[in-house]
């Protein structure tokens, strides 16, 4: 671990060690940093040997960026319910916590419980990280799968076995502004695709030029996977080994999301954007598709007169099929390592987590989600005006792909391809048609391995 | 025979733990990934060795069929071949300023042209981020007061790598005009009497004198900086992740994603070792044209 973090730590200063490597005369330094390098060695040795030491009741756990901060806060209480154990809390930041999950299961250093993105899921269960939590559900009186919302738990599911358990939720709605919106004549927010192009049309009429309705970056790739599946999609074919972007149903919902772009209903660049929420708050854009950790940043900039003029809603749907469309099944999850040697307490510290009481506060501590659907009966949940279009649209949210590449594809190719096609490098016909290709590459090893297992 | 006996003892001795060093931190990763480059070794692979393939020069073929791997050598090539002669003369100019009797506070200055080398490349990245800025940024105001449209300097495919240049060379022109003014330093003072007794004006002096003797440092700093520059990959990472339309992604950082995203190790590898080769080219390259230069 010593080794990567320090890697991590070092990786902006690439360009210069190579400069100062040469101009320190090779000669005289190259004593000193030998000498540096065996005692670096020592150390890591020293390092690697204390490392199982670590005594029987106590548990690692590591979670990411404001979770890893805050949920030291929630350690005490089960600590107080549970005398003689101890939870060890490890912060890791979001941007490195794929690669440091990964090295650290390669080392066979992985903590007994950690936070897994849902998306991530898949992965690591590839890997062979993570533990089948069948079993441990079954004899659990906390955890019960009706307890989540649908969607959600479903996201944790690979091939009938739950290898994670939700432990906060995020999905996407519409933020928008109340005032603009009414001022073109939506008292209500847009529930159709239709209404959504037609009110983006009447609030550009009535905006300056550099002033949006919507915005849809394309470094985002979520609002083109949303409306795809809302147009009934099937985003890859056969066992997932296989891209199916070329199909009339997502070219269509691809297609009206790139338009509202090259209408300059949306604006084309992202680095216009560098502050969302000044954006907002100064009309430049109006609505927005995105998630609740957005909530209180808009509490903090739309302050005074501008308190009341924004609002979140969920999202629209083509029309003639029930309101609201569908969105993403977002959050994170706890899961278990399987090389755990104290899976009874790592479970337990799971089910903690997992209790409503304990899930609420971690609502008030960092503004998380709960998963489990009796944490929302809390007034401070169950009163808020912004959270009600979140309650409603987690009724109706699906899970993208699970497969391990998901996140590749989506990252550099989905998003590569949607910012060609609105910067009119290329048509949506030939977009998807690249895009089909760099995933049936993408996906190759993944066929062979499903061949190989059919065998 | 005993005095032999003894010095490969010391030799061992001396030598020993540096040579272990380099063996495990060097040469043992550099044979692993030259290995892992004909696997296809990926995330399947790191939970289960069974699931990794070798695939012989696929990689390799693979690669220059990629045309992402295009986009991002013209890219870097773009980038050292702009970036670095005009790094080059900014520093040699920088130098000769401070260099110069003129010049009051030197250490002010050498210090004001220095900071940048020392600041963090994150700092550094957010204020350029506000000087870039379409709508708000230092750089449009100004042009403003020429009657120069603004232009999206980061987020405009023709303008982001210019962009991203222009912050580098300012970020590291400082290390390279401190190596100039010890080259100059080394100029012996009396060329420039001489010079000035014949009545040689400060060009002819600058041309016949100062450049030719600098010529040595200047090779030095253009190799180093090209092989800094080959390896490009913090300013676009932080600045633009690459884009508007992938205009600034480097090699490095292509080889960064496919390693470290998406876990395509033996991809990742391929690429480090196309680099490597580029990287040695150009070496051999210019330390032929110092054996040329010297001999005339």
């Amino acid at each position: 671990m010593k080794n990567l973090s320090s890697r991590i730590a070092n990786r902006p200063r690439f360009v210069k060690q190579i400069n100062t490597d040469f101009i320190n005369l090779w000669r005289s330094v190259s004593s000193v940093k030998s000498a540096c390098y065996f005692l670096f060695l020592i150390f890591f040795l020293s390092l690697s040997c204390n490392k199982k030491n670590s005594s029987q009741t106590e548990i690692s756990f590591w979670a990411m960026g404001a979770e890893g901060e805050f949920v030291q806060k929630l350690v005490p209480e089960f600590e107080r319910q549970n005398p003689g154990l101890k939870v060890k809390v490890q912060m890791v930041p979001w941007t490195a916590a794929q690669e440091k999950l990964v090295t650290a299961f390669a080392s066979d250093n992985s903590p007994d419980v950690y936070q897994l993105g849902n998306t991530w899921v898949p992965q690591f269960s590839a890997l062979g990280a993570i533990e089948n939590l069948d079993a441990w559900i079954q004899k659990s009186l906390t955890i019960k799968r009706e307890k989540y919302f649908e969607g959600i738990w479903d996201t944790n599911v690979l091939d009938g076995k739950v290898y994670g358990i939700p432990w906060y939720v995020d999905t996407r709605i519409l933020f928008y502004r109340k005032d603009v919106l009414a001022k073109a004549g939506y008292n209500v927010p847009p529930k159709t695709w239709e209404e959504l192009y037609d009110c983006s049309k009447k609030i550009k009429a009535k905006l300056p030029a550099e002033k949006y309705p919507i915005y849809i970056p394309t470094n985002e790739w979520a609002p083109f996977v949303i409306f795809g599946l809302q147009a009934n999609a099937k985003l890859l074919k056969n066992n997932n080994s296989y891209g199916n972007f070329q199909s009339k149903e997502f070219q269509y919902a691809f297609t009206y999301l790139i338009n509202l772009i090259k209408q300059d209903l949306a604006p084309l660049s992202a680095s216009q954007v560098t502050n969302i929420y000044q954006a907002f708050a100064g009309e430049y854009l109006n609505m927005y598709i995105s998630g609740p950790w957005n909530i209180n940043e808009f509490k903090k900039w739309m302050t005074g007169d501008l308190a009341d003029k924004w609002m979140t809603a969920p999202l629209p749907n083509m029309s003639g099929v029930k309101y609201p469309g569908v969105s993403l099944a977002g959050g994170s999850s706890l899961v278990m390592s399987g090389h755990s040697k104290k899976k009874e307490l790592a479970w337990k510290f799971i089910e903690y987590l997992s209790t409503p009481k304990v899930q609420v506060e971690l609502y008030h501590l960092i503004n998380d989600l709960p998963a489990v659907k009796d944490a929302w009966e809390d007034a401070s949940l169950k009163d808020d005006i912004y959270l009600k279009a979140f309650y409603d649209q987690f009724q109706n949210v699906v899970a993208t792909p699970k497969i391990p590449e998901w996140e590749q594809i989506v990252f550099s190719k989905l998003q590569q391809y949607a910012e060609y096609s609105a910067r009119g490098v290329m048509t949506v016909d030939e977009a998807m048609k690249a895009m089909d290709q760099d995933v049936n590459k993408i996906l190759e090893k993944r066929r062979w391995m499903l061949e190989r297992n059919n065998k | 025979m005993n005095s032999t006996k003894n010095n490969l003892k010391a030799l061992v001795f001396f030598l020993g733990p540096a040579m272990l060093a380099i063996f495990v931190f060097f040469f043992i990763p550099v044979v692993s990934a030259f290995v892992i480059s004909f696997t296809d070794f990926d995330i399947y692979s790191l939970g289960n060795f069974a699931n990794a393939r070798f695939i012989g020069l696929r990689n390799y073929t693979q690669l220059f069929e990629d045309p992402l791997f295009w986009i991002a050598l013209r890219n870097t090539f773009f980038f050292v071949i702009l970036a670095g002669p005009l790094s080059v003369t900014v520093s040699l100019f920088a130098a000769l300023l401070l260099n110069t009797k003129l010049v009051k506070f030197k250490g002010i200055f050498r210090l004001t042209y220095f900071m940048p080398v020392v600041t963090t490349l994150i700092a550094v990245a957010i204020v350029w981020r506000f000087i870039y800025h379409p709508r708000f940024g230092l750089l449009n105001y100004l042009l403003a007061f020429f009657h120069v449209n603004p232009v999206d300097w980061l987020g405009d495919p023709f303008w982001a790598m210019p962009a991203i240049v222009l912050m580098s060379v300012w970020k590291n022109f400082g290390y390279n005009m401190i190596i100039f003014i010890a080259g100059l330093n080394n100029i012996p003072s009396d060329l420039y009497e001489a010079a000035t007794i014949e009545g040689a004006s400060w060009w002819q002096q600058f041309k016949a004198i100062t450049l030719p003797m600098l010529i040595p440092t200047t090779l030095f700093i253009s190799l180093i900086t090209m092989i800094g520059y080959f390896q490009l990959f913090a300013e676009p990472y932080i600045m633009t992740q690459g884009g508007p339309l992938n205009k600034t992604l480097s090699i490095v950082q292509y080889m960064y994603q496919e390693g470290f995203r998406w876990w395509n190790m033996g991809y990742s590898s391929a690429i480090a070792f196309v680099l490597f080769f580029i990287i040695f080219l150009g070496s051999v390259m210019q330390t032929l044209i110092q054996k040329k230069l010297k001999h005339t």
